[in-house]
């Protein structure tokens, strides 16, 4: 019992739920982006993947940091249009269009490591990001070293989390995204383009997933390997159900995966009978259950997974 | 005319080999309420999409104020001034009033939407109107007539000068359908003009300036509401001269069902309060109320849906006890249900695959459905009930309203059921379909059948009826025998005052 409280106690444990939780709150925004507007996006795995992968390669050839951020998020944002184009404009179905967007990422972005990547014993680095203490505020006790020693992609998801849910609730644009996701003939008769704005929310919010994936190979880890996302992009869409479609909820969800996740590796080392794969299945099952409680009350954009096609109804 | 708002002149719009608009004109002035009646199919909707810019028409002018409209614009026909009022709401369910109302209608990209300003303008407008909104309320929440006034709203919000309404009543009550034109009324009084959109003769006659009539997508008669009758706007809307079947003459015979103080608990609440009736076969029991006060419930009962708490069902003189869905269907009880698109048949499957639902064991091979048997059945339903628009593969959503519901009727008496439950059997249909309605369920009687009639219209009622019992939260009121009863004594039993309507008579009152 006093190994627990050790672990709870400790600001190793909180340090590490910042930092496994950003991916998933860059990924959890994006995709809630796009159902907002109504369109599912499953595609998130294999664009996490590919911005892994081609953030990493900018920063390998010689970019900085923050540029291989940025392709990822480009990068991200092209996946983005692919899935739009075939899902909006062409209106093919939601699910089978996202699962081929990951599937065809996920390969690309290995055929692309392999090709420009030689092979190696031990997979090549770079100089990931390093954490920054902020001035002050990291010399308090506890709370510093925990909350405000991480890399700057940290407080940045933080920020567009916080951006996002204001976009969503306090602007035209915002109410304009959400009208479109709950009845896109209603937002066209009212001299808003459902199809411009599904294509913009995909594109911003696949630019995000693209950045969710590039912090995994600029800042959590220094390398890349194909299978490095892990379902992270699956536990995204399903926060997305558990925030109930909104920012700051999804924020929450992500940190409390998170927590689950930093928990039960630090459980491993001190319960050693147990299985270690049984900890490792513990976020997963925690998650299926919040997610059972929370979906129950969640109010579903009533247009997901619709295609808008104009003068039919 | 100088003070003529609108003014649209001579369109027409082609699809394919249908002329859906054959060179319509119509004026519209200020303050003017005239309404456009026609059958489903006559072309009224696709003149007012025209009007709204969601179709060019292939010739023909839009003129609003005097100046034209640029064809196949929406956007430009809302800064025109024209509001449209769909019959389908073109609202979010789960967006608030206020952010219902305020979509669109501000630049894209500021940085920061002015909701106080805009519940200010939707406040202002609500008190002038006299058309009451909580602007914070999620829309889902609202009831219809509620969820209607919102989009009203959201017109006069775009500054909208001339109001269209496509049926407006078409999903109301009749309580709430009275509001709304009392409120039009008012709208039309501060200079707002009106067209609305209708097939039911009463609430022309009551509402509007001016009635123009469609038929076949040609604008076939123009009256004065104060210069015309129901009797001609039906005939000039129908092309012939049509009345409604009246009952006529049949010997009732032996009891079939029978309710002994039913009451029915849904979700804690009280739905149906130990209620009595007796149905014989040949005779059609009429159930009128405003809807809402337990006819669902009712219809539910009889069809094995929901479960009685107390009291006793007694079917063909025995207590039948609880009855299951499949129970009800083998004791030759035949159900039209109040919602034909949900509960009456399934819209994406073929139509002979909505006639065997309800017998499915009956159309099996070997645990396969008999496919040719099946289009057999329903080729003679198409036949025997006039359907028109469909052949046993067509989808069921295809279908008119007036053609699903002979589609359902058929279904249900080809087998010549001892007992029919009709409820709002003739709903949204145009006349010619309610008489073909009508006159099938007066057949039945005469072969029989015990029909229990549910319905809140007073005319349906009093043609088809031998007896009535009003329902009134959750309550039946006793029998009165419809030779007797006047539309007055009816309205008084729908109020609930039973006493006041068969004076004499121990009935007590409804709570």
């Amino acid at each position: 019992m006093s190994a627990l409280m050790d672990i709870l106690a400790s600001a190793g444990l909180w340090g590490a739920v910042l930092r496994i939780a950003t991916p998933l709150i860059f990924g959890t925004l994006g995709a809630l982006l796009c159902e907002r507007s109504g369109v599912l996006n499953l595609g998130i795995e294999g664009i996490m993947t590919f911005g892994a992968m081609i953030g990493w390669l900018a920063v390998y050839n010689g970019a900085d940091l923050w540029t291989g951020l940025l392709v990822a998020a480009v990068c991200g944002g092209l996946f983005g249009l692919l899935h739009a184009a075939l899902t909006v404009t062409l209106g093919l179905s939601q699910h089978v269009s996202g699962l081929g967007v990951t599937l065809f990422a996920s390969s690309f972005s290995y055929y692309v490591f392999r090709l420009l990547v030689p092979v190696a014993g031990t997979p090549p680095t770079v100089e990931a990001f390093e954490p920054i203490a902020l001035p002050g505020l990291s010399d308090l006790p506890f709370v510093g070293p925990a909350f405000f020693t991480q890399t700057p992609p940290t407080y940045l998801a933080i920020l567009i989390a916080l951006v996002l849910g204001y976009v969503l609730f306090r602007t035209p644009l915002g109410l304009a995204i959400r009208m479109t996701g709950e009845n896109p003939h209603a937002a066209e008769a009212q001299g808003i383009n459902p199809m411009r704005v599904r294509y913009g929310a995909i594109i911003a919010g696949s630019a995000l997933m693209g950045v969710a994936g590039a912090f995994l190979t600029l800042s959590a880890f220094n390398s890349f390997f194909p299978t490095m996302v892990q379902g992270r992009g699956w536990i995204c869409i399903a926060l997305v159900v558990f925030s109930s479609w909104r920012p700051s909820r999804a924020l929450l969800g992500a940190l409390l995966f998170a927590f689950f996740d930093g928990f039960q590796v630090r459980l491993q080392t001190v319960l050693d009978i147990v299985p270690y794969q049984v900890f490792l299945m513990m976020p997963y099952l925690l998650s299926i259950a919040a997610l059972a409680v929370m979906a129950r009350r969640a109010r579903v954009p009533q247009a997901l997974m619709q295609p808008y096609r104009r003068g039919e109804r | 005319m100088s003070d003529d708002v609108l003014e649209i002149a001579g369109v027409s719009k082609r699809f394919g080999d249908i002329l859906a608009n054959d060179d319509i004109s119509l004026s519209l002035a200020r303050g003017e309420i005239v309404a456009l009646l026609g059958e489903n199919g006559a072309g009224k909707t696709t003149l007012m999409n025209v009007l709204f810019g969601h179709y060019v028409p292939d010739s023909g002018t839009v003129a609003v104020m005097g100046r034209p409209l640029p064809p196949g614009r929406p956007r430009e026909a809302i800064s025109a001034g024209i509001g449209m009022v769909h019959q389908h709401f073109s609202l979010a369910a789960n967006l608030s009033v206020l952010e219902n109302v305020m979509t669109g209608s501000e630049r894209l990209f500021l940085p920061m939407s002015n909701t106080s300003a805009a519940r200010k303008k939707l406040m202002a407008l609500s008190e002038r109107f006299g058309l009451k909104v909580d602007p914070e309320a999620r829309l889902g929440d609202l009831s219809v007539g509620e969820q209607q006034r919102v989009e009203i709203l959201k017109a006069l919000y775009n500054d909208a000068k001339i109001l269209v309404l496509d049926e407006p009543t078409a999903v109301l009550t009749n309580l709430e359908a009275e509001k709304l034109f009392s409120i039009l009324k008012d709208m039309a009084r501060l200079g707002l003009s009106l067209i609305f959109i209708s097939h039911k003769l009463d609430e022309v006659m009551a509402t509007a300036d001016r009635i123009v009539v469609l038929r076949g997508g040609r604008s076939v008669a123009e009256r004065r509401a104060s210069a015309t009758s129901k009797a001609e706007l039906a005939e000039l809307m129908v092309g012939r001269a049509v009345s409604r079947p009246m009952r006529d003459h049949v010997e009732r015979g032996d009891v079939v069902l029978e309710a002994i103080a039913i009451s029915v608990r849904i979700d804690g609440v009280d739905r149906l309060k130990s209620i009595d009736f007796t149905l014989h076969a040949g005779e059609v029991l009429g159930i009128i109320g405003v809807s809402g006060n337990g006819q669902t419930t009712l219809a539910h009962m009889i069809s094995g849906i929901v479960q009685p708490k107390d009291g006793d069902l007694l079917l063909y003189g025995k207590s039948v006890g609880d009855m299951s869905v499949a129970d009800v269907v083998a004791a030759g009880i035949g159900r039209i249900p109040e919602d034909r698109t949900h509960e009456g048949a399934i819209g994406e499957m073929a139509i002979w695959e909505n006639a065997i639902l309800e017998r499915l064991g009956d159309y099996s091979k070997h645990g396969l459905v008999d496919r040719k048997s099946a289009i057999v059945f329903a080729d003679r339903i198409i036949k025997e009930f006039d359907v028109r628009g469909g052949v046993p593969t067509t989808r069921f959503r295809l279908l008119s309203g007036g053609n699903m519901q002979k589609l359902i009727l058929g279904r249900n008496l080809i087998e010549h059921p001892k007992i029919l439950l009709a409820a709002q059997p003739a709903r949204g249909l145009d006349e010619g379909a309610v008489a073909a309605v009508h006159e099938r369920i007066l057949e039945a009687r005469r072969n029989g059948t015990a029909v229990l009639l549910i319905s809140e219209d007073l005319d349906e009622i009093m043609a088809l009826s031998d007896r009535i019992q009003a329902i009134v939260g959750g309550r039946l009121s006793p029998p009165v025998n419809a030779d007797h009863a006047d539309a007055r004594m009816l309205g008084l039993m729908m109020a609930g005052e039973w006493a006041q309507a068969m004076p004499g008579r121990e009935v007590g009152h409804a709570p």
